[in-house]
C-alpha cells in the first residue's frame, strides 16, 4: 500500500496534543512505516505540500494568520482532523473571549511591563476578537476530543486510516481527558 | 542595497516564531530579530476564577513542561493558603519534576536537535528529523523514545495521566504513591541510567566535533541565573535564586525566590509577543542573563550526585566555567538527565515516600502568592493575587524562554553574521540560525503566556526594512 502523507499543524494550543502523538512511544516507529511526515513542527518543511492525505490540527483559531493557514491546509488535505479540545471546542484559548483581545494585551504588555510598555504589533499577526474552534472556519472530517486526547486514541485513528478504514475513537477518549 | 531574510516557520522548536535578518548595503547581516508570533492571555483570563484552579489551568500554557507550571502554580497557591505542605508531598512533586526534565530533555535532544549532529547542519532537510534518525540509527532513536517514555510513565504512575495531570494541587498532591508504583519505577532505573550514560558516551565526541558552531552559537558573555539549594547545589524544585556573571562571580547570592522582583523587570519591544526580562541592577539591555541547563550548571557549586558531578567536572574543563556558548546546553541536558535519574534513585529509597499524608488543608490566608521552580528550559515564576475569598484578581508569569529572550536575539545575530552571506544564501546557513534557537530549547508556547506554534520564517529585509524575500524551504 502507498505510504500516506501526514501533516501536523499547531495553531493556538499548548503543544500537549503534539506531545500525546509522541506518547505513542515505539508505535511511532510502526506508524512511520506507513506514513511520511511531510509537514510538522517535527520536520523542516517550510511550505505546506499540495497533496496531503491526513492533517492533524492542534489548537484553536486565534489570529488572522491562523485563518489563512487553516484554509490553505484544508484546500490541500483529504482528511482533516481536529486534534484535541482546543481544536474541537476552543477550550482554553477561547477563555480569552470572556475579556477580549484588547484587555488581555493591555494586561500583559502595558500593566505588567516596567520598561517600554506598549502592545507589540510590528510584523505580527492580528488577534481575532473571538477565538473559535476550527470547524467554524473549515470543514472537519474527524474530531478527536481530549485535553490532550490519549495517545491510544491518536494511534488508533491514524492506524485505522492507514488500513483505509473509518476510525471511531469514542471508546478511547472524551472531553477533558 | 540592504535586504532582509525571513525564516518562517522556524522548525523543530517548541513554539511559533520567525526570524528576520536585515542585511546592510554590502550584503552583510546588520540586525537580527526573533519574532514570537503568538499571544494567549493567561495572565488576564485567569481573573475571576478560584485560586485552586490555577495549577491545572496555567499548566495548559504548555504541554511540554506542564509539570513545571503545575509546580510553580501550586507553590504560589501554597503561599496563598500560607501552609507548609507535608514532607512527602514535597518529595512527590520533586519526583514528578525529575520525570518531566528527563522527558523534555529527551524530546529536545533526540527528537529535535540530534538530527543536526547526526546528519550535519548542512544535511538534507528532508531526512534531518526524527524519522530520518529512526531510519539511519534506530538504536539511538529508540534510546530517545525510551528515555522520554520513562519520564512520561512516571508522570502517569504518579498523576494518572501523562500530560496535564491534575495531581499537583494547592497544599500538596492529590494522591499518595503506592508501593507497587514505586517498585515499577525503581525496576526501570538501572536500564534508564545505562541509556543516559551510553548517550553521554556517544555524544560527547560528536558534540565537540562542531568547533565553528560552538564558537558562534550564542558564545558571548552574559549573566546566568538558576535555583540552588543551601549548599549551592543543583536544585529544580525549591531553593534560592543565584546569579553569576560572565566570569563566574556570584553577584546575587541566594535571594529568596519570592523576592524575584528585586532583581528582575520586564521590557516590551514592538516586534514580538515575547517580553524581555532583564537583571534590574544592570538595566536594559545590559542586564541580559540566561537560564536553562547550561546556566544551571554555571551557577551551581556542585550538582550533588556522584555521576553528575563527575560529568560536571569534565563539562567545566571542556566548556569553561561558566560555559558561555549556548551550544553547550545540549551536553548540559544529558548531564541533567543523569542527575535526575540519580535523584530518583535516592528519593524513591526513602521510606517516607509512601506516606499517605500528602496534602495540607486550609482556606486562603494570604492575598498574594509567588511560586518559583526550574522547568527543563529554566526558571519559571508564577505570581498570583487573590481577594479574601480566594478569587483571582491578577497574575504575572515570567517563563524560562522569556528570560533567554535578549540572549536568543543576540545569538541569532552572532550566528547570522558568521554564517549567512546575503549574496550566496544556502539552506545550511539558515538551518544554523534556527539551530541556535533550538539550543535554547525555547518553549514559545509558555513564553507568551502562552502560545505555541512551532513554525518560524526568515525574512530578508533591505536596510530600509523593505521585504526583499522570505526564505521558505
Ligand atoms: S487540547 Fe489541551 S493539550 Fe491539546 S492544545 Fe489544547 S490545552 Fe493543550
Amino acid at each position: 500500500m502507498r505510504k500516506l502523507k501526514l501533516a501536523t499543524v499547531w495553531l493556538d494550543g499548548c503543544s500537549g496534543c503534539h506531545m500525546s502523538l509522541l506518547d505513542t512511544d515505539e508505535r511511532i516507529v510502526t506508524l512511520l512505516q506507513h506514513v511520511d511526515i511531510v509537514y510538522s513542527p517535527l520536520v523542516d518543511a517550510k511550505v505546506f505540500p499540495d497533496d496531503v492525505d491526513i492533517a492533524l490540527i492542534e489548537g484553536a483559531v486565534s489570529t488572522d494568520e491562523d485563518v489563512v493557514k487553516l484554509k490553505k491546509v484544508r484546500s490541500r488535505t483529504k482528511i482533516l482532523i481536529a486534534l484535541g479540545d482546543c481544536a474541537v471546542t476552543g477550550n482554553v484559548p477561547a477563555m480569552r473571549n470572556t475579556c477580549g483581545a484588547g484587555p488581555c494585551l493591555n494586561r500583559a504588555y502595558k500593566e505588567l511591563a516596567e520598561l517600554h510598555p506598549q502592545i507589540p504589533s510590528e510584523s505580527l499577526p492580528r488577534l481575532l476578537d473571538k477565538v473559535i474552534p476550527i470547524h467554524e472556519t473549515v470543514a472537519v472530517d474527524l474530531h478527536i476530543p481530549g485535553c490532550p486526547p490519549p495517545a491510544d486514541a491518536i494511534f488508533h485513528a491514524l492506524y485505522e486510516l492507514v488500513l483505509r478504514k473509518q476510525p471511531d475513537v469514542k471508546h478511547l477518549t472524551r472531553f477533558g481527558r | 542595497m540592504t535586504r532582509t531574510i525571513t525564516i518562517d516557520p522556524i522548525t523543530r522548536i517548541e513554539g511559533h516564531a520567525r526570524i528576520s535578518l536585515q542585511l546592510n548595503e554590502s550584503g552583510m547581516v546588520e540586525h537580527a530579530y526573533f519574532h514570537t508570533t503568538q499571544y494567549r492571555g493567561f495572565e488576564k483570563f485567569c481573573e475571576g476564577r478560584p485560586y485552586y484552579e490555577m495549577p491545572a489551568l496555567m499548566a495548559r500554557s504548555c504541554g511540554i513542561c506542564p509539570v513545571a507550571h503545575l509546580i510553580a502554580g501550586a507553590k504560589a497557591c501554597d503561599e496563598i493558603l500560607a501552609v507548609k505542605i507535608p514532607y512527602t508531598a514535597m518529595v512527590l512533586r520533586r519526583l514528578m519534576n525529575y520525570a518531566q526534565i528527563i522527558q523534555s530533555h529527551a524530546l529536545c535532544f533526540f527528537y529535535l536537535s540530534s538530527p543536526d549532529f547526526i546528519f550535519g547542519f548542512d544535511g538534507d532537510p528532508a531526512t534531518r528529523n526524527i524519522a530520518g534518525l529512526a531510519a539511519k540509527n534506530p538504536e539511538l532513536a529508540l534510546d530517545g523514545i525510551r528515555l522520554r517514555q520513562f519520564g512520561q510513565q512516571i508522570i502517569e504512575l504518579l498523576g494518572g495521566k501523562r500530560i496535564h495531570p491534575a495531581w499537583i494541587v494547592a497544599g500538596g498532591v492529590s494522591e499518595p504513591l503506592t508501593a507497587a508504583h514505586r517498585e515499577q519505577i525503581r525496576s526501570k532505573l538501572p536500564e534508564i541510567k545505562e541509556i543516559a550514560l551510553r548517550t553521554l558516551a556517544t555524544f560527547k565526541p560528536i558534540l565537540n566535533s562542531f568547533p565553528a558552531e560552538i564558537e558562534t552559537f550564542g558564545n558571548f558573555p552574559s549573566l546566568f541565573m538558576g535555583l540552588v539549594d543551601d549548599k549551592g547545589q543543583l536544585e529544580h524544585y525549591d531553593g534560592k535564586l543565584r546569579v553569576v556573571d560572565s566570569i563566574g562571580n556570584v553577584i546575587t547570592h541566594g535571594l529568596a525566590s519570592t523576592q524575584y522582583a528585586e532583581i528582575i523587570a520586564e521590557a516590551v519591544e514592538p516586534w514580538t509577543f515575547m517580553k524581555f526580562p532583564f537583571y534590574k541592577p544592570m538595566g536594559y539591555p545590559a542586564g541580559m542573563y540566561r537560564v536553562g541547563p547550561a546556566a544551571r550548571l554555571n551557577v551551581v557549586t556542585r550538582c550533588g550526585t556522584p555521576l553528575a558531578d563527575a560529568e560536571l567536572d569534565e563539562f567545566r574543563a571542556t566548556c569553561g566555567a561558566p560555559a558561555l556558548s549556548a551550544y553547550h546546553n545540549h551536553w548540559a541536558r544529558l548531564i541533567e538527565i543523569l542527575f535526575c535519574v540519580e535523584r530518583l534513585e535516592r528519593k524513591l529509597a526513602e521510606d517516607q515516600v509512601l506516606d499517605k499524608h500528602v496534602r495540607a488543608g486550609a482556606a486562603p490566608n494570604s492575598l498574594e502568592g509567588i511560586g518559583v521552580a526550574e522547568a527543563p528550559r529554566g526558571t519559571i515564576i508564577h505570581h498570583y493575587f487573590v481577594d479574601d475569598q480566594g478569587v483571582m484578581k491578577g497574575a504575572n508569569m515570567i517563563i524560562a524562554t522569556g528570560h533567554n529572550n535578549l540572549a536568543m536575539n543576540r545569538s541569532i545575530l552572532q550566528v547570522a553574521r558568521s554564517f549567512v552571506d546575503g549574496e550566496r544564501l544556502n539552506e545550511g546557513m539558515l538551518n544554523r540560525v534556527e539551530a541556535v534557537i533550538r539550543a535554547y530549547d525555547p518553549c514559545l508556547s509558555c513564553s507568551t503566556h502562552a502560545a505555541g506554534k512551532m513554525p518560524i520564517r526568515i525574512d530578508l529585509l533591505t536596510h530600509r526594512r523593505e521585504l526583499l524575500c522570505s526564505l521558505v524551504r
